[in-house]
């Protein structure tokens, strides 16, 4: 008796997840400019999004955006990965985790007046993709962190011991011992910076510049503005796009998501 | 010396990184909280009539009107009731995983955790369509509504959708710790307590549930801190009256142009967020030495 009420709760929590995405999925393929009525399939809302410059503009820079923050967020959070399990530090795990743990809003904020207080007036440079860039890569760079210190919490020590006392300099054991080991939780680390970078709307909304815009941002005003099925055209091929993202990770590294409980 | 060079070839980098884009950022939005506001947004000159322009005013302008205290307590109470549902949610359905036959584990975690994956925006709009005035639960509501004699409401546009976008993107924040958790149960405990008579709900109140605590306790804290700073879940789903903090926070930096007021918000949200992890992590350092 109570282990089908369960089931049922635990069922209805799972329609409650999936309802909704499946919803603005049919309505991709819904041949009405409402979400309400299902009329008939049609694939014009896809062909719409595939006319609309500002959203291929916004596209492409979403990609610039999450390749290049999400490589310079590997090569810095891999370091600070090894840095925190190597050396007793204080100062750098909390900074590295203080950026994610706190509402996405404050971080926004803050850098949106640095950019406009300080990197603007000093350098001269006007706020535009570098900012959006450099804002991912302080939220993301601790991800890759927390996912290479776990793999090499895994790792056995002796491995670096036997590789010293065989005469190897830091530099030969990091090339040839650490990074061969740590490289699949390098990878998904690259790869879960790449779909936060791609995904985040709180904090480019804050940091993008006059005129740049990404696929959130475009989501967002048409959202505000004016809702037609291609937003659920869009959001569909953004979901095929992280799914897929998330099936290579997970085949790269099986310890990646175990990392992030 | 090679092994003093390796230290700082792998720590000063990231280090120095994160002091420039997030300390430094830290540092300038305390200092502009205590500027004052400038004549056509922004900020005043720092360095005016041969003194130091600092204030303490936008901190005594938000104490002077109570509705700014409102919007924060208001805050605090849609931060609850998500926190609370998000559990009432997450409870059956991580119980269901950890019950489950090992081989269906992994999926049944991975499925309840998957829509966390798409888009933050994508999650919320799915409301607007869920939640319109011509989908199944706005007519049902308002049918329903019609035979009681009541004017017909709008589901959306309500604190009420705001609430269940919240709910929405949030939940995993407590499935994952609440699974960890349960995960980690010795089943014997159950199967004493059933053997010495206890009904289900008895060993479920007796046992599992004060067991579960640190995990719930990690769940809420995950869930209940960014609840705090959410803007664009009010402004997609909510009506004109649904303004929170992150709301309040927004319109200082893009439309009103009120920067030392938007600092000195962010200022108090930052503490609100601080006070708010420091209880967590107390109350889990009680509950880790009574359950540990």
């Amino acid at each position: 008796m109570r282990k089908t009420w369960l089931t049922l709760a635990a069922l209805g929590v799972y329609a409650f997840l999936y309802l909704p995405l499946v919803v603005v999925v049919v309505y991709s393929f819904n041949d009405s400019r409402l979400n309400a009525e299902w009329v008939g399939f049609t694939l014009a809302w896809y062909r719409t999004l595939f006319d609309d410059a500002d959203m291929l503009l916004a596209a492409r820079n979403s990609v610039l955006i999450a390749l290049v923050s999400s490589l310079a967020a590997s090569v810095l959070g891999t370091l600070a990965g090894i840095a925190m399990h190597r050396y007793r530090l204080r100062v750098l795990p909390v900074l590295a985790i203080a950026p994610v743990a706190m509402p996405e809003v404050l971080l926004g904020v803050a850098l949106l007046l640095f950019f406009n207080l300080i990197v603007r007036p000093w350098l001269g440079l006007e706020l535009g993709l570098w900012s959006v860039i450099v804002a991912h890569i302080t939220f993301s760079l601790g991800f890759v962190a927390i996912i290479v210190r776990v793999s090499l919490m895994g790792l056995d020590p002796s491995l670096f011991e036997a590789a010293r006392d065989l005469g190897a300099t830091p530099g030969q054991t990091f090339r040839y011992v650490t990074w061969p080991l740590i490289r699949p939780a390098v990878f998904a680390g690259a790869l879960m910076a790449f779909a936060l970078s791609i995904d985040d709307f709180v904090i480019t909304f804050f940091t993008a510049g006059v005129g740049v815009t990404t696929l959130p941002l475009e989501i967002y005003s048409m959202i505000r503005i004016a809702v037609t099925p291609e937003v659920n055209a869009v959001s569909t091929l953004m979901m095929a796009l992280t799914l897929s993202l998330i099936v290579i990770a997970s085949r790269m590294s099986r310890g990646a998501l175990a990392a992030l409980r | 010396m090679r092994s003093r060079l390796a230290r700082w070839f792998v720590t000063l980098p990231p280090t120095l990184f994160l002091w420039v884009f997030f300390v430094a950022p830290g540092v300038i939005i305390a200092l502009a909280s205590l500027r004052y506001p400038g004549e056509y947004g922004g900020l005043a000159p720092l360095v005016a009539d041969g003194r130091v322009q600092l204030t303490l005013e936008t901190y005594q302008f938000f104490f002077s009107d109570f509705i700014y205290t409102w919007i924060f307590l208001k805050s605090f109470a849609f931060a609850f009731v998500t926190t609370l549902a998000c559990v009432v949610l997450a409870y059956p359905l991580a119980w269901k995983i950890v019950h489950a036959r090992r081989r269906h584990r992994d999926l049944m975690l991975l499925l309840a955790i998957l829509p966390f994956a798409s888009n933050f925006l994508i999650r919320v709009y799915a409301w607007m369509i869920i939640l319109g005035p011509q989908a199944m639960p706005s007519v049902l509501v308002n049918t329903f509504l019609g035979w009681l004699g009541h004017e017909p409401v709008s589901l959306l546009y309500s604190s009420f959708a705001v609430l269940v976008g919240m709910v929405y993107v949030h939940l995993p924040f407590m499935i994952l710790p609440l699974y960890t958790n349960l995960e980690r149960h010795d089943p014997v405990l159950l199967d004493a307590a059933r053997d010495l008579g206890a009904t289900p709900w008895q060993s479920f109140w007796r046992i599992t549930w004060p067991l579960s605590l640190p995990g719930v306790l990690a769940g809420s804290v995950l869930v209940f801190i960014p609840v705090l700073g959410v803007f664009a879940i009010p402004e997609i789903l909510g009506g004109t009256g649904d303004i929170l903090i992150g709301n309040l926070i927004k319109e200082q930096f893009l439309a009103t142009r009120d920067w030392p007021f938007g600092s000195a918000l962010s200022m108090l949200l930052t503490g609100a967020v601080l006070v708010v992890a420091w209880v967590g992590a107390r109350a889990a350092r009680r509950l880790g030495g009574r359950y540990a």
